[in-house]
C-alpha cells in the first residue's frame, strides 16, 4: 500500500499510457487513433512534470528567503514536446481529412478494402 | 573559424526553409534549395576534413558551457554522417526539379521543397547535435515534415501511408522520450557526452536498463528494423519519387547513426553486452533480411520490391552492430552509406521511369530498357551493387560483414550474407527481366529516354557506386575511423 501511494505519480501515467497505447492499437477509426495517441503522449508529458519535483521545493523563482526550488529544466522540455504533439495532432487530423475525401471513410478496415478492391 | 561550420550547416536550411515557403511557385524555390544544399554539401565537406585533420568540434550554443547549454560534438561518425546526408540532397535536388514539376500540384511546389529544406534540417540536426533532447527536437522536425512530404505522393495510398507512418514514427518518439526522461531522473543530465560520464557508476539500475530499452525500441521504429518495419514499404512506395529518394538513402541511416551513438558513445562498453540487446538486434537482423529479400521477390510494384529490400539491408546493418566489435561496427557504417549510394541511385532510375510512363508495375515496364537504355544501365549496375558483385561498393559493405562475422566465428551469420545476397540476385534479376527481356506489352508506345536532368543525378549516383567499390581508402579508412570515435573497443 505504501508504494502504491509513493509512487501514485508514476502508476496514473503508466495506467495513462496503457489506455492510449491499447487504444492506437486496437482501434479502426483513424480519429481515436490519434486520440489515443495525444493520451499515450500526455502521460509521457506527466512522468516528466512529476520527476522534477523536489520535496519541499518552491516553484523556480527566484525569491528571497527560499532555499529549495523545484527542478525547472523538465518544465522547460515538456514545453518544447507539447508542442511537437500540437503540431503531430494538427498534422494527423489534416492527414485524416484529406483520407476522408478520397476514401469517403475514416474506418480502416473500410479503407484497406477499397484499396484490395482495384 | 571551424566550429562555426558546424553550426551553420543546420542553420542555414532552417532559415531558407520559411524564406522557400513564400517564394512564388516557379522555379525560384528549387534554386533556393539547390544554392542551400550546395551550400551544405560544401559545408560538410569542409568539416570532415577539419575532423580529420585539426580534431573534434566542439561548439557551445551561446558560448554556455556544456552541460549547461546544448553542445554540438562533432567527430568522425557525425562528420561522416553529415557528410552523406548533405551529398544525397545536393544530388537529390537538381533531379527534383523535373519530377517534383511533374507530380506535385504547381502550386504546392514552395511548400514541398519548404517541407523538403525541414526534413533536411532535422536530420543534419540529429547527426551534429550532442544533446539528447535538442536530438528528439531535431527527430521530430524530420519526421513531421517527411509525414507531410509523402502524403503528397500522387495514389491515395500516400495518405493512408503518411498515416500509418505517423502513428508509428510518432510511438517510436515518444518511447525515446521516455527513455531519455528515465535516464535524466537518474543522471540528471542530458548531454551525451556527461552522460557517458556519469552512467558507468549506475550501470545497475534498474531505471537506466528500461530507459535503455525505451530508447532501442523507439529508434528500430524509425530505422524500421524487422519486425518494426510495417510502416516503410508503403511509405516508400506512395511517396513522390523525388521524397522516397531522399528518404531512403537517408533517413533509415541517420537513425542507425543514433543508435550507434547511444550504444557506444553514451552508454558505457560492457553495457550492452550485459543486456540482451545485441541477441535481439542479430535475430531480427538474420530475420530481416531473410524475410524482406524472400518479400522483395514477391512484389509486382519495383518501388515496393525496393522497399522491402530495404527492410533487409537494414537487417545487414544490424547485424554488423550486434558483434559490438570494431569490425562489425565499422562494416555497419560502410553499409550505411554504400547503401545510401545504391538505393539512392535505384530510386531515381525507378522515379525516371515514373517520370516518361506514370508507373512502375512490372507488367507495365515490360521491354522498357530497350527504349530507356541509359535508365536501365543504371539500374543493373546500382542493381549488382545491391547484389554485391565484386567492384561495386555493395561488394566492399558485403565483404566487411562477412569478415566480421568470421572473426566471431558466427558461421550462421556469414550464410545468411551469402543467402541473401543470392535473394538478391533474384529480385534485382526479376526487373532486369522485365525491363530488357520480357517483350513490350504495348508495341506501338515509344517512350522517350528520361531527360538529361534526370539522368545525371542517377548517374553521379551509379559512378559513386562504382568509385567506392574501386577505391576503398575513403569508406574505410573514415568509417573505422568513425567506429573507433564512437568508442567502440578493441578486443
Amino acid at each position: 500500500m505504501d508504494f502504491v501511494v509513493s509512487h501514485y505519480n508514476y502508476l496514473i501515467a503508466i495506467f495513462l499510457m496503457m489506455i492510449g497505447f491499447y487504444t492506437v492499437i486496437s482501434r479502426g477509426n483513424l480519429i481515436k487513433k490519434i486520440v489515443g495517441l495525444n493520451i499515450f503522449q500526455v502521460s509521457v508529458f506527466l512522468i516528466y512534470i512529476s520527476l522534477s519535483t523536489v520535496k519541499g521545493g518552491a516553484a523556480p523563482i527566484i525569491t528571497e528567503g527560499v532555499k529549495i526550488y523545484s527542478n525547472p529544466l523538465p518544465h522547460v522540455l515538456i514545453l518544447t514536446a507539447i508542442v511537437v504533439g500540437v503540431a503531430t495532432t494538427a498534422l494527423g487530423l489534416a492527414l485524416v481529412v484529406r483520407i476522408k475525401e478520397a476514401y469517403g471513410t475514416i474506418e480502416e478496415d473500410e479503407i484497406h478494402k477499397q484499396d484490395n478492391s482495384l | 573559424m571551424w566550429s562555426h561550420l558546424s553550426l551553420l550547416l543546420v542553420v542555414i536550411p532552417l532559415i531558407a526553409a520559411p524564406v522557400v515557403a513564400i517564394l512564388p511557385p516557379g522555379r525560384k524555390p528549387w534554386l533556393v534549395a539547390l544554392l542551400v544544399t550546395s551550400a551544405c554539401l560544401l559545408l560538410a565537406g569542409m568539416q570532415l576534413w577539419s575532423v580529420l585533420n585539426l580534431g573534434l568540434i566542439n561548439y557551445e550554443f551561446g558560448g554556455w558551457a556544456p552541460p549547461w547549454g546544448i553542445a554540438y560534438r562533432i567527430d568522425a561518425v557525425n562528420a561522416l554522417v553529415a557528410l552523406m546526408v548533405a551529398g544525397i540532397a545536393a544530388v537529390t535536388v537538381p533531379y527534383a526539379l523535373l519530377s517534383v514539376e511533374k507530380e506535385i500540384l504547381k502550386h504546392q511546389i514552395p511548400l514541398f521543397y519548404s517541407a523538403f529544406l525541414l526534413c533536411f534540417t532535422g536530420l543534419l540536426g540529429i547527426t551534429q547535435t550532442g544533446d539528447i533532447f535538442n536530438l528528439f527536437v531535431f527527430l521530430e522536425i524530420s519526421s513531421l515534415s517527411s509525414y507531410a512530404l509523402i502524403s503528397l505522393g500522387s495514389k491515395r495510398q500516400a495518405l493512408t501511408a503518411a498515416y500509418q507512418y505517423l502513428i508509428m514514427g510518432t510511438l517510436g518518439a515518444t518511447f525515446f522520450l521516455i527513455g531519455v526522461g528515465l535516464i535524466y531522473s537518474q543522471t540528471g543530465t542530458l548531454n551525451m557526452m556527461d552522460l557517458a560520464s556519469r552512467l558507468p557508476e549506475i550501470t545497475g539500475l534498474k531505471t537506466i536498463h528500461t530507459g535503455f530499452a525505451f530508447i532501442m525500441i523507439g529508434f528500430a521504429l524509425k530505422l524500421a528494423l524487422f519486425p518494426l518495419h510495417l510502416w516503410l514499404p508503403n511509405a516508400y512506395t506512395y511517396a513522390p519519387s523525388v521524397i522516397t529518394v531522399f528518404l531512403a538513402a537517408t533517413a533509415t541511416k541517420v537513425a542507425l547513426y543514433v543508435m550507434l551513438r547511444i550504444l557506444f558513445t553514451v552508454f558505457p562498453d560492457g553495457f550492452v553486452t550485459n543486456t540482451p540487446a545485441n541477441d535481439l538486434f542479430l535475430l531480427s537482423g538474420i530475420v530481416g533480411v531473410l524475410s524482406g529479400s524472400v518479400r522483395a521477390i514477391y512484389q509486382t510494384n519495383v518501388k515496393k520490391l525496393l522497399a522491402h529490400s530495404s527492410v533487409a539491408q537494414i537487417g545487414y546493418m544490424a547485424i554488423g552492430l550486434s558483434f559490438s566489435s570494431l569490425q562489425g561496427v565499422t562494416a555497419s557504417i560502410i553499409h550505411l552509406f554504400n547503401h545510401a549510394l545504391m538505393k539512392g541511385a535505384l530510386f531515381m532510375a525507378v522515379g525516371a521511369i515514373v517520370f516518361r510512363i506514370g508507373t512502375c508495375r512490372m507488367e507495365n515496364i515490360q521491354g522498357l530498357g530497350r527504349q530507356m537504355p541509359w535508365t536501365f544501365g543504371a539500374i543493373l549496375v546500382s542493381g549488382l551493387s545491391l547484389i554485391g558483385v565484386p567492384g561495386t561498393a555493395g561488394f566492399v559493405s558485403k565483404w566487411y560483414l562477412v569478415l566480421a562475422a568470421l572473426e566471431q566465428q558466427n558461421w550462421v551469420v556469414v550464410a545468411v550474407i551469402l543467402f541473401g545476397s543470392l535473394l538478391a540476385v533474384v529480385y534485382v534479376g526479376k526487373i532486369v527481366e522485365a525491363l530488357y527481356f520480357k517483350p513490350a506489352t504495348n508495341t506501338n508506345l515509344t517512350v522517350k529516354e528520361a531527360p538529361t536532368l534526370l539522368l545525371a543525378p542517377t548517374w553521379i549516383l551509379v559512378f559513386a557506386n562504382i568509385y567506392f567499390g574501386l577505391d576503398t581508402d575513403l569508406t574505410v579508412g573514415v568509417a573505422g575511423r568513425a567506429a573507433q570515435a564512437l568508442g567502440v573497443v578493441v578486443k
